[in-house]
Parts: structure tokens; sequence; C-alpha cells
């Protein structure tokens, strides 16, 4: 019987170990993998401003995805954020007044944030290209991507706005502050640090998407002069290279190019979702 | 001269019937202290002057509440109200920014603006509230990294910053060692010449130190309302000396 | 005028806490307006049941079967490869892990659930691809890969809530530190750890770059694990781009289908959600 145990305990502690070991090996070979590839192929080339088909310049991309970056998330931000101070500072809080509206917009958002993003691509095909008439154009391409994260941003603001403890809206409010105040004054910048993980969060979404934007924003390696230009951002620039297969080594100076972007944007999350758990 | 009337207050949270048919008067410019044992309804009594109950789910008032003269639930603007009728909490409750913009947050919400008069005012309150030697050097640090006690004392300060006509307090030193809460009761007896006090308290020696009145309430009940020096030597009810003997509590 | 202003501000916060559920409103109407008629005119039980998907035929042939089949296969293989892995390595981080270790493999898995898809696709045609073929395979390991950190992450903080005393329980009467994990500790888990899995599950049917970039899609019923399929994500993607009229609706209908899908599997999400509650 001991002698059963002991090899119970062996066992399942060498599967732990192993399938931790897997995880984080099958990690480090995707980074290094592409690492090493793309390295040596990360020329000044790659940034110049112009895309030729002899030169696959990834500057165009880079360029439109920092620039879509900001669309979406100056669109789904606002939204978000106020959607979440409805639902934490004004319906009523926790669960005892779980009303009928604050019931419509957690399942809403729950179902919206389980939506493949190849469905939201569709959508935005069908609504803001066909229906709208924007043609392939960045800002069908941001109101889709805007639409795509907002329950994420809504999601991490409210549970940011709910870390924050009741006694500092008490406080405000003896003090005679009145709601509005008290959210924007004292209740917002206690939860900015953990709404800032979530916008992190979601721009990490938005730098690796393509498959919603391909039939929104479109695939033109160009960058745009107005948000009604079609624009490519780098997956989609990855995506299309690969499709060529023509370019592989630029496709994999682009994968380096997007792997730097995600580490940088998880290291900014993390630094911001500590600064929170240290604040309050 | 009267601050408070009140008249057949009777207060619910949901079912729970919390206050049962208050009535008593409370004095301006004297320590009033509310004590009992825990669930008797004096945190409750105290939350409704200021309309904090406001806040709670399921609260229903019924009854009258007047600050001298005015019907606090009538069409008084709750946010004046709060800024005549000051509140201390149980536990400090700085906001988390600088000391400088805890004190000045008041003042700021009731549209004073400039940086000449919010200097004077925080450092009125700070002195007022026996803090501002301690304080005057790291005015624009975090008050989340002042000790416990100073803390307390800077919320006291926050509140008297927008110069209320009285002062709520909550358990304000149940949070506090005993050398900072010696310190709070020595500034209440001091703030008590230019302000009404009001504080809820689970000890009765700091009721019997401190206070002018003292209302002993049990069950949502006042049971007996009257001049702490009395009180405390000779109480007329059996259930509050046994209260303030220590047989229950 | 600060009320007028508290009374505008509680409207515009309500508004945009509506704007969801505009948006998932206007996302059913394209779908369902788009997506019913074909079914209609295709008929249901041939669109869903068809086996053949050639829309340059006269007639058309429009049976999404393979591709329901292949979605199901490629999400049934990936869950297959990443639950196990995801679940054990939660146990590790959470109950066995040195903390210097944890502060670098946490990281880690927040870094592998960062990468772009089409990274992981890209990886996967390199790598993965002509070892394996363009493959049911193939798709089943690069999305095994890619729901590893979720599944490890929700399942972490699942095991994580659980009460030590659970654990101090178990090991008072005499069981060792993996007994103690696996009997007491992750049975007291299991909701968290099957909405991890029912995530993952989501995740997985709903990738279409890596997919298209590593399964072959083949619209056809799957053969072999080393054969090629298509999934319905898939199908959106590749046809979208070009086809017209009925063609068109139909792929908007696949859509529909993949939604239904979803749907079906937030509602398992919402349900356990409620019963970890």
């Amino acid at each position: 019987m001991k002698l059963k145990n002991k090899f119970y305990e062996r066992i399942m502690a060498m599967l732990c170990w192993s399938a931790a070991l897997s995880s984080v090996l099958a990690l480090l070979f995707i980074v290094g993998f592409i690492l090493v590839k793309g390295l040596p192929h990360i020329k000044p080339s790659l940034f110049s401003a112009a895309y030729s088909s002899d030169n696959v310049s990834l500057m165009p991309a880079l360029v439109s995805t920092i620039i879509m970056t900001f669309m979406s998330i100056l669109l789904a931000v606002p939204l978000g954020m106020f959607a979440a101070i409805y639902l934490v500072e004004y319906a009523g809080r926790g669960t005892l007044r779980a009303n009928k509206s604050v019931m419509l917009i957690r399942i809403t958002a729950e179902t919206l944030s389980g939506i493949p993003s190849i469905v939201y691509g569709l959508f935005g095909l069908l609504f803001f290209v066909s229906f709208l008439d924007w043609k392939f154009s960045m800002l069908a391409g941001a109101f889709t991507l805007a639409i795509m994260i907002l329950p994420l941003i809504m999601r991490s603001s409210e549970e940011a706005l709910l870390a924050v403890p009741d006694m500092y809206r008490e406080g405000a409010f003896g003090l005679g502050a009145g709601k509005l105040r008290t959210v924007f004054r004292i209740v917002l910048p206690s939860a900015m640090p953990g709404i800032l993980a979530g916008i992190i969060l979601a721009t990490g979404r938005i730098v690796g998407e393509t498959a919603a934007l391909v039939y929104t924003a479109g695939t033109v390696a160009q960058i745009p002069k107005n948000p009604m230009q079609s624009a490519r951002t780098l997956s989609v620039h990855m995506y299309a290279l690969s499709g060529e297969g023509l370019h592989v080594n630029e496709g994999y100076a682009t994968a380096v190019v997007l792997l730097v972007m995600v580490i940088i944007l998880n290291i900014a999350s993390a630094k911001s979702a500590k600064k929170l758990a240290g604040g309050a | 001269m009267k601050c408070f009337e009140i008249e057949k207050l009777n207060l619910h949270y949901g079912d729970f019937h919390a206050l049962k048919n208050i009535c008593m008067n409370i004095e301006k410019e004297n320590i009033t202290s509310f004590i009992g044992p825990s669930g008797c309804g004096k945190s409750s009594l105290l939350k409704t002057l200021n309309r904090m109950n406001d806040i709670a789910e399921g609260c229903r008032i019924s009854g009258d509440v007047k600050l001298f003269g005015e019907d606090v639930y009538g069409d008084m603007d709750v946010n004046m109200l709060r800024k005549r009728v000051g509140m201390v909490f149980q536990k400090p409750n700085p906001f988390p920014m600088s000391v400088y913009d805890n004190i000045a947050f008041g003042p700021r919400t009731h549209g004073i603006k400039s940086k000449y008069e919010l200097d004077k005012i925080v450092e009125k309150a700070l002195q007022d509230a026996a803090i501002w030697n301690e304080l005057k050097d790291r005015l624009k640090k975090s008050a989340l990294g002042l000790s416990g006690g100073q803390q307390q004392r800077l919320c006291i300060a926050r509140a008297m910053a927008v110069s209320p006509e009285i002062l709520l307090m909550d358990e304000p030193t149940s949070a506090l060692d005993p050398i900072s809460t010696g310190k709070i009761e020595e500034l209440l007896l001091h703030l008590k010449e230019a302000y009404s006090i009001i504080i809820v308290t689970h000890n009765m020696q700091q009721a019997a130190r401190i206070s002018d009145k003292t209302a002993f309430f049990l069950f949502g009940q006042v049971i007996e309302y009257s001049e702490t020096e009395s009180m405390f030597t000779m109480p007329r009810d059996k259930r509050t000396e046994d209260y303030i003997t220590g047989r229950f509590g | 005028m600060t009320s007028i202003k508290e009374k505008v501000m509680s409207r515009v916060f309500l508004l945009s806490a509506l704007s969801t559920v505009l948006a998932l409103a206007l996302i059913c109407l394209f779908l369902f307006i788009n997506g019913i008629p074909a079914m209609a005119k295709i008929g249901a039980f041939s669109f869903m049941l068809g086996k053949e998907w050639s829309p340059s035929d006269t007639p058309p042939l429009f049976g999404i079967l393979p591709m329901i089949a292949g979605s199901l296969y490629v999400t049934a293989g990936a869950i297959i490869i990443g639950v196990p892995i995801g679940i054990l390595t939660a146990v590790f981080l959470s109950k066995s892990c040195p903390k210097k270790l944890y502060k670098f493999i946490k990281p880690g898995m927040d870094l592998l659930a960062g990468i772009p898809s089409v990274v992981l696709g890209f990886f996967g045609m390199a790598v993965i691809v002509p070892v394996f073929g363009e493959s049911i395979l193939s798709a089943s390991i690069v999305l095994g890969i890619m729901i590893l950190p979720t599944v490890t992450g929700i399942s972490e903080s699942a095991i994580r809530a659980v009460p030590q005393n659970y654990y101090e329980g178990a090991v008072a009467l005499g069981a060792g530190h993996y007994r103690a994990v696996f009997k007491v500790i992750l049975p007291a888990a299991n909701s968290g750890v099957l909405a991890a899995v029912i995530l993952g599950v989501g995740r997985a049917i709903g990738e279409t770059m890596a997919v298209i970039m590593i399964a072959g899609n083949q619209a056809r019923m799957p053969v072999s694990l080393f054969k090629g399929v298509r999934t319905l994500t898939a199908n959106i993607a590749l046809e979208m781009g070009y086809a017209a009229e009925l063609h068109r609706e139909a792929l908007i209908a696949t859509a529909l289908v993949l939604f239904v899908f979803i749907l079906v599997i937030n509602l398992g999400f919402a349900a356990l959600k409620k019963r970890i509650k």
C-alpha cells in the first residue's frame, strides 16, 4: 500500500512537471524559431516608407497597425468604460438588484465576447462596408474591431471599478460630492491601472487580428491618407505574404516585429495590473 | 439651541426594522454620544442625519428629521446637506491622492477654484485638526502613506474643510491605537467650541470622557437619553445600568 | 445645473451600456436576414446535411456538413492535445511550481496567449506541415497550442480558488501531496476547469487564419487524420472575397451556423458560471 502511494505521487509529479515543461518548450520553440528565422531578415529596406512588389516593406503595415489601434481604442474605450460605470455605479451594486437591463447587458456582452473574429469580419463587410457604403476602409475596420474589443474593455473596467473600496465613495459622498464627481474624481482614478491593463490587452488583440480585417479594412499595402482608405495591418500583411509564398523571409521578419509588439504590450499590461494591486 | 430635531423616525432595511419610533433633539455646540451594543441602530441613526443611508439597498425611512428647523428629507439638496453635516467614518478613508488634494477635494466640489483660497483652507483645516505640524512638509505626498491615526485626523480635517455646521463620527477611533485615540479625543474636545459633534462609539469610557449628552440604544430604540454624567452615575433604566456596568454588549 | 448634468450623464452611461445590445442586435439582424433566405432556398436539410460543397457546379451544391465535421474534428483534436497539458500545467503552476520558476513561466504563458494567430499559423506552416502535411492533425496541434494558455490560465485560477483547508484536510488524513491535489482539490475546482475547457472549445472553433494556413481546406468529408479538411470559419474567409448572390448568402448562412454553435457554447459557459457562484 505504501509503495503504491509513493508510486502514485511519483507518476503524478512527473506528469505535472512534464506538462509544464512541454508548455514552456512549445513557447520557447515558437519564439526561438521565429527569432532565428526572422532576425537575420530585419533589414533597413523593410522599413522604407513605400511598399512595392520588389521590396515588400512592412513600414506601411506598421503605420497602419498603429493608426488602426488608435482608432479602435478611441471608439471602444469611452463606450466600454461608460458601460462599466453604468453597471457598477448606477445600476445597483452586486447581485442584489440585478434588474433586467443589467442582465440583458451582461448576457449581451458575454455573447459578444464569444463571437469568432471571422463573424465580426463578415458583419463588418455586410454592415459597414456594404450597407453604410464605407467601402474597404480603415474606418470600417476600426468600427468592426471596436465592437470586437468592446466586451473586453467593459469587463476589465467593470472589474477595476468593483475593486475600488466603497469607503472612497462614502468619503466623497460624505463631503457633499455628487455621484458624477465621485465617479470621475475618486473612483475612476483609483480604477485607472486596471482599466489600462484591459486597454493594453485589447491593443494586443487588435495587433494580432486578421480575420476581422481582411474584408473590412482590406489588404492594400499603403499608409492611408484618410480613414476612408483601405490599408493592411501587420497581421494582415503577414497573412498576405504567407498566401503568396514568395516572401517567406519577409514574413518571418514581420513575425519578429509582431512578437516584439506583443511582448512589449504584455510587459506593460503586467506593470499596470501590478500598480492596481499595489496602489489600492 | 437644537441642531437636529428627530420625530417618530422609523427605518427599515428590507424586512428588518432597524430604528423604531425615534424621537430626540440634539443640542448645538455639544458632543453627543450614541452608545449601545452592535446592531442596536446607533450607526443607522447617524447615517440618516446626513442621508448616507440613501446609498444602502432596500432602505426605507419614515418620520421627520429637521436640521435647524429644515426638513432633511424634504426638498433639501442632498449634497448641500452633506456639506453642512460632515462625516468621519469608522475606518480612515483618505482618497488615494496627495494630502493636499484630499483636503481640497471638498472645497473644490463646492466650487472653490482659486489656488490662494484653497491653500488657506487646507492650512486652516489641518491646523484645526492639529495635524498641520506633522504634515506641512508632505502635503504633496500620498495620503495612503500616513499612519492610521494620522489618516483619521486627515479625514477629520477633510470633513472640516467644507466648513460644516455639524460633524458626525461613526466610531472614529475603533480602528486606532490608544495613543492616536487619545489625540483624537483631545481634538474633539477642542472642536466642540465651534462644531456640534455626534459620535457613535463602542467604547463607554470614551463616551463618558468626552460627551456632554449620551443616548443609549437597544434593538433600534432609544432607551435612555440624558446628560452623560447622570447617565453614567445614576442610570434611570435597568437595561442602561446593565450595559454600562458590563453585564452585556 | 449640477442635477441636469447628473441626469444627462447617467443617460449617457446607460446608452453606452446599451450599445452592446445594439451591436449584438445588428449582428444577429444582418446574419439572419442574409442567411435565412439562403437556407430556405437551398433547403435547411440539404444545407446542413449536404455532403457536397461545389458553388461553381451547375446547379451549385451548398452542403456544409463537411465543414461542420471539419470544425468538430479539428476542435476535438485541439481539445485532446491542449486540455490535458493545460490542466496539468495549471496544477503545476498552482501547486508544485517553485516561486522562482513561476515568475518566468506565468508571463511565458501570457505571452503564448498573446501570440497572434497568423504568427502561430506561419509557424505551423514552416514546422508542423512539413511533418504531418496540411491535415487535421497539423491543425489540431496548432490549435492545441493556441488554447493551451486559455485552459491553463482559467484552470489555474479555479484551482487557486479552492480553500486551502481542503488540501490540509486531505493531507492530515495521510494523503500525499499529489493525491490531495488530484483527488480533493481538482474535483473541487471541476466547474472552473470545465469552464476553461468550454472557453478553449470556443476559441478553437472560432479560429480562422491559423487553420486556413495549415488545414488544407479541402471541402470534403474528413477522411483521415493526415488528410486535409475545411472548417466553417475557413469556408467563410476563403470564399467571401469573390462570392456573389446565392453563394454569398450561403456563406453568410455558414456564419449563422457557426454563430449558433458559439451561442450554445456560451450558454453552457453561462450555466457553469452560475453553478460556480
